[in-house]
């Protein structure tokens, strides 16, 4: 039986080719395959390792007397604030990145002349290319300042809404740049995912459509919508994970409160996250502080990897169901 | 046969029926782009000559354009083909404003980072230098010792994992690598320093920094993007290429290493490219396991070594309340130094796909 295109598009060439039977196995080849195996099960030893040494190493500050961890509450009341901060400023940072990067997949995706849709595609790559300490460095300079004005107007008038109870900051340095950054920040990789689901809608569906009559958004949404719709889901967890993750942007952004919990964005009594915290106060920890960072730190890879396991399934589930379109 | 009869009896007369339009309504041509020129011109105008707010004045003419092109076209088209146009606009608009955060970081970095792109900056370090002056020679050095040794750790465990998943891999184990490939995508950065350092405190005690360290966690970073990028470009190596080969007797390891390699080295080379200009801006794990000197210390294994990331955030972060302006002249010039690289690898690695593309036959 022939391989048909589709079949080789969708599997790796190997599962049709696989090795020529009764070939005698050469030396070179065990070798070779056995260093590509080898190559394989480290990835996945790193992996175990990194849970692993991160347990060790946070092992002594779970089981501390309260009054000896930083703080001195206890490693559960030390996490918690830093544990708020990450979740409400990731949750906020897709609030925001979602829609825009569904916006950004469709104009790129079906709204765009073909000629210039990669060009375009490359442009909004290029903002993941960007180092994150020049987001954190272009939050504080020129971003903050920018928001002073309006979060003032915010505390004024819409200041009976939690989020905008105020007192507004004067320096700008607050969780709503914070999460603007992330939100910026994570466009890129949740729209790359997006995009890549409305350009494999299939071309049928969208001719029956328009030919049906229906007009180019009544095309979309019945269309590629439906057919993109767990890509929108897995490509906005996806960027939750590295909402959850940043660093460097979040550090500087905010000024350090390690106990705060607050759902006010726009105060300069904020909440910090897990990641910026560990980056303000690990280079000058020692002893049990450094243990509680690293259970933290431990936290947060738990935190993270849920979601991004959650996302691949979502992920490769549909990309199961388009196969066997 | 009642429907014979009826069908007999009563043939609907053509003119009966109500006239169908064939077309509907439609505005004229130029109408989307006119409108839109006309809003664009009276912001620009008011930004310019009435000194108003410039993202005001972007707002409202996004705003007054899908205001307009909505109810002129609900009334020529109806509200189909009015609510089409306003999605139009609104995806429109929702591109051009991911966009405004690009231009401003670059503009942002190169207009304050040449106060301080200079001779001066690019010779020295920061040895003896208590206010003005000094550099972040050991930094960019310090940068490109501890890259390069990531690349040179992640690429063959990079590329021989795709080599695995694609030319060997089948069943159970092969499907848990692609899977845990893709969860290590996204590792926190941090967290990777953190492993780093938990690993190595094992065997060097509290308190170790030295830049192998930052290489490793760059590694733990950077292996993932190997592996999927490699696997992309294995995936396009024509099945009929193995097969050729394998009809000649050659053995399969000479197969992948003279056929199928080759074929695909250019789109490799392009990933590791990429994957190098990825990990080369990271800071937070190099902040925690590398540290930062003011002095060179180009031992990878002996020490606190300066990078480019870390030399700029320590500098704006731990600037003195006086001479301010210096430090933070500094960190500027590091980040755009940073971006300029991490541009300069983009532009390298699209190079490589368009001049050496894959030899594919389709």
């Amino acid at each position: 039986m022939p391989p048909t295109k589709e079949s080789k598009r969708d599997r790796p060439p190997a599962a049709e080719g696989g090795r020529p039977r009764g070939t005698p196995q050469r030396l070179g080849d065990r070798v070779f395959s056995g260093a590509s195996t080898g190559a394989g099960v480290l990835i996945l030893v790193i992996l175990a390792g990194v849970a692993a040494f991160l347990i060790a190493e946070a092992w002594p500050a779970l089981w501390a007397d309260s009054e000896d961890v930083t703080g001195g509450d206890g490693i559960v009341l030390y996490i918690w604030p830093v544990l708020f901060g990450t979740l409400i400023s990731a949750a906020f940072a897709l609030v925001i990145a979602t829609p825009l990067a569904v916006a950004i997949a469709l104009f790129i995706s079906h709204y765009a002349p073909r000629r210039v849709a990669s060009l375009l595609g490359y442009v909004i790559d290029l903002l993941a290319a960007v180092p994150s300490i020049i987001f954190g460095l272009w939050g504080v300079a020129e971003l903050a300042p920018m928001t002073v004005g309006p979060t003032e107007w915010l505390a004024d008038n819409l200041g009976f809404i939690p989020l905008f109870d105020g007192p507004a900051s004067a320096t700008g340095r607050t969780m709503l740049v914070a999460v603007i950054v992330l939100a910026v920040m994570i466009l890129p990789i949740a729209t790359a995912v997006i995009r890549e689901a409305f350009l494999q809608t299939p071309r049928l569906h969208e001719e029956a459509s328009l030919a049906l009559g229906a007009t180019r958004w009544e095309m979309i949404r019945m269309a590629v919508l439906p057919f993109g719709r767990s890509a929108i889901i897995g490509g906005s967890m996806l960027g939750l994970g590295r909402a959850l993750g940043e660093t460097m942007a979040v550090a500087i952004v905010l000024s350090a409160n390690r106990d705060i919990v607050s759902f006010d964005l726009i105060s300069s009594a904020n909440s910090s996250t897990i990641a910026a915290n560990i980056a303000l106060s690990f280079p000058e920890s020692s002893g049990l502080d450094v243990n509680t960072l690293i259970a933290s730190g431990l936290v947060l890879f738990a935190v993270t990897l849920l979601v991004n396991m959650g996302a691949r399934a979502v992920i490769n589930r549909r990309r199961e169901f388009s196969g066997a379109n | 046969m009642s429907t014979e009869t009826t069908l007999d009896k009563t043939p609907p007369p053509p003119d009966v029926l109500p006239p169908v339009p064939l077309s509907r309504g439609s505005l004229p041509r130029g109408a989307a782009p006119g409108v839109l020129l006309a809003f664009v011109v009276v912001a620009a105008a008011l930004w310019q000559l009435a000194d108003a707010n410039p993202a005001v004045c972007g707002i409202g003419a996004a705003l007054g354009y899908s205001v307009v092109i909505y109810a002129w076209s609900r009334a020529v088209e109806g509200p189909r083909g009015a609510f089409d146009r306003l999605v139009t606009a609104i995806v429109s608009s929702a591109f051009v404003l991911a966009l405004l955060p690009l231009v401003s970081v670059l503009t942002t970095v190169v207009d304050r980072g040449l106060e301080r792109f200079d001779s001066e900056f690019f010779n020295n370090s920061m040895l003896g230098v208590v206010n003005e002056g000094g550099g972040a020679s050991h930094a960019v050095t310090g940068t490109l010792i501890i890259t390069g040794i990531a690349a040179l750790m992640s690429v063959p465990i990079g590329m021989m994992t795709a080599i695995y998943l694609i030319e060997y891999g089948r069943g159970r184990l092969a499907r848990y690598i692609t899977f845990f490939v893709d969860v290590m995508t996204g590792i926190p950065s941090i967290v990777a320093g953190l492993f780093v350092y938990a690993l190595f405190e094992l065997f060097y005690g509290p308190g170790i920094r030295m830049g192998f360290m930052g290489s490793v966690a760059l590694s733990v970073l950077m292996i993932p993007v190997v592996v999927r990028s490699t696997e992309e470009m294995l995936k396009l190596v024509p099945n009929e290429l193995r097969e050729a080969s394998y009809a000649l007797a050659v053995p399969k390891w000479r197969t992948i290493l003279k056929v199928v390699l080759p074929t695909a080295i250019a789109g490799i080379a392009t990933g590791v490219t990429l994957a190098i200009a990825r990990v080369i801006g990271e800071t937070a794990p190099l902040l925690i396991t590398v540290g930062i000197t003011r002095g060179d210390n180009f031992d990878p294994f002996n020490e606190r070594m300066a990078t480019l990331s870390v030399y700029s955030y320590t500098q704006y972060q731990n600037a003195p309340g006086f001479a301010r302006e210096a430090f933070v002249d500094r960190a500027w010039a590091a980040a755009l130094t940073l971006i300029l690289i991490v541009m300069a690898l983009n532009l390298v690695a699209r190079l490589i796909a368009r001049l050496f593309a894959p030899k594919t036959r389709s």
